[in-house]
């Protein structure tokens, strides 16, 4: 779907540039994309590495771990499905903290490792099981604490208070994650009533 | 005094207490959590300028604006600025490009103005819908994916609604 969006942007875009407007505005378009996302790399990058850095003590020290324990019972709820005990209950508190604390690329692993044990207990392996969705919204949704990507890019363009937004941020992610929930209870209620 | 400024303090003064308690090399394992940052970034360059490529001839050419102009009853109904729509539209669907466009409102309008704030807000308060729903199905081989796409969009519609309305409560 990225692909078909991207190639109807460059088409249309370009096409309707072309009729309406003038080559040379087009032909900046263009040249000037190089330089602008060489440019965003760079205003992402300090504020990523930083993170990256403080969140490595975190997972290290075995805080991240204390803190998936902690969630786990909460998970259970989340997902009447899952045995009591199941390991991919550990999975998804695992990935859900790294998931908030920011860390995109420490939660994928245990994303797919969490997939993968929950696709051993689904009955029909082509089809997604509840709990699999489930877990999908949450991630989704994606519970933020610290939108490290954002506040670089604020501060390096000047912002006055870069970091302003996390409170509004965190606030909007829970309730937008509890509403995720909810919507997907009574669409696995419904899809249920079907069959 | 605004308590979103204690935030990050607060949270890298207990991580560095956490882990001197439990008596890691705090210092060398910053470093080495640090040095992964430059592989995500060589990763997310490429997706980036494909990105802004594509946004950049939609807007220059002015068909984006074109376009917009079929919300702009809506948007005026609704009291928020009209800027947002693109990324909202975008957000579900690829992360990149909702941050190119944003990137714009913060270089265009001002990364303090009321549009950038609620922009930051939707971008950091929800994730990439299509790529978490190709990648984890695609990872088990799961073909038949339900009603997963509806709660995720439906989901999504929620956060641009509850982004809106915590952005006017706060700014």
């Amino acid at each position: 779907m990225v692909n078909k969006l991207w190639c109807l942007f460059i088409i249309f875009g370009i096409t309707y540039g072309f009729i309406f407007g003038d080559a040379d505005t087009i032909n900046s378009a263009i040249l000037d994309g190089a330089k602008m996302g060489f440019d965003m790399s760079v205003k992402i990058f300090p504020v990523m590495a930083l993170w990256l850095g403080i969140m490595n003590i975190a997972k290290e020290s075995g805080l991240l771990n204390k803190v998936s324990r902690l969630l786990s019972p909460v998970i259970s709820k989340i997902f009447p499905e899952i045995p009591y005990g199941h390991e991919s209950v550990g999975f998804i508190a695992t990935n859900m903290v790294a998931n908030m604390l920011g860390l995109g690329n420490a939660a994928t692993p245990f994303g797919i490792k969490a997939m993968k044990s929950l696709q051993e207990i689904n009955g029909d392996k082509e089809t997604a099981s509840r709990s699999m969705i489930t877990f999908l919204v949450i991630n989704t949704s994606g519970l933020t604490i610290v939108p490290t990507t954002i506040i670089s890019l604020r501060m390096m363009l000047g912002s006055l208070n870069p970091s302003d937004i996390v409170i509004p941020c965190i606030i909007s992610s829970f309730i937008s994650l509890v509403g995720s929930i909810i919507i997907d209870r009574i669409m696995a209620i419904r899809s249920n009533r079907k069959i | 005094m605004n308590l979103s400024n204690y935030i990050i303090p607060g949270i890298v003064l207990f991580i560095t207490l956490y882990g001197i308690y439990k008596k890691v090399n705090v210092y060398d394992t910053f470093i080495e959590g640090s040095k992964e940052s430059f592989g995500m970034i060589l990763n997310l360059f490429p997706s980036l300028l494909a990105m802004i490529l594509g946004v950049n001839i939609l807007t220059r050419s002015n068909l984006l604006n074109e376009v917009l102009k079929i919300f702009a009853p809506l948007v005026d109904f609704l009291k928020i600025p009209l800027e947002i729509i693109p990324m909202a539209i975008m957000r579900p669907i690829s992360g990149s490009s909702s941050l190119v466009i944003l990137n714009d409102i913060f270089t265009n309008i001002g990364p303090d103005s009321f549009v950038a704030k609620l922009g930051s807000i939707l971008q950091g308060s929800t994730d990439t819908t299509l790529y978490v729903l190709t990648l984890y199905f695609g990872c088990v081989g799961i073909k038949k994916i339900k009603y997963a796409m509806w709660v995720g969009l439906l989901g999504d519609l929620l956060s641009i609604i509850t982004s809106i309305v915590v952005a006017k409560i706060f700014f």
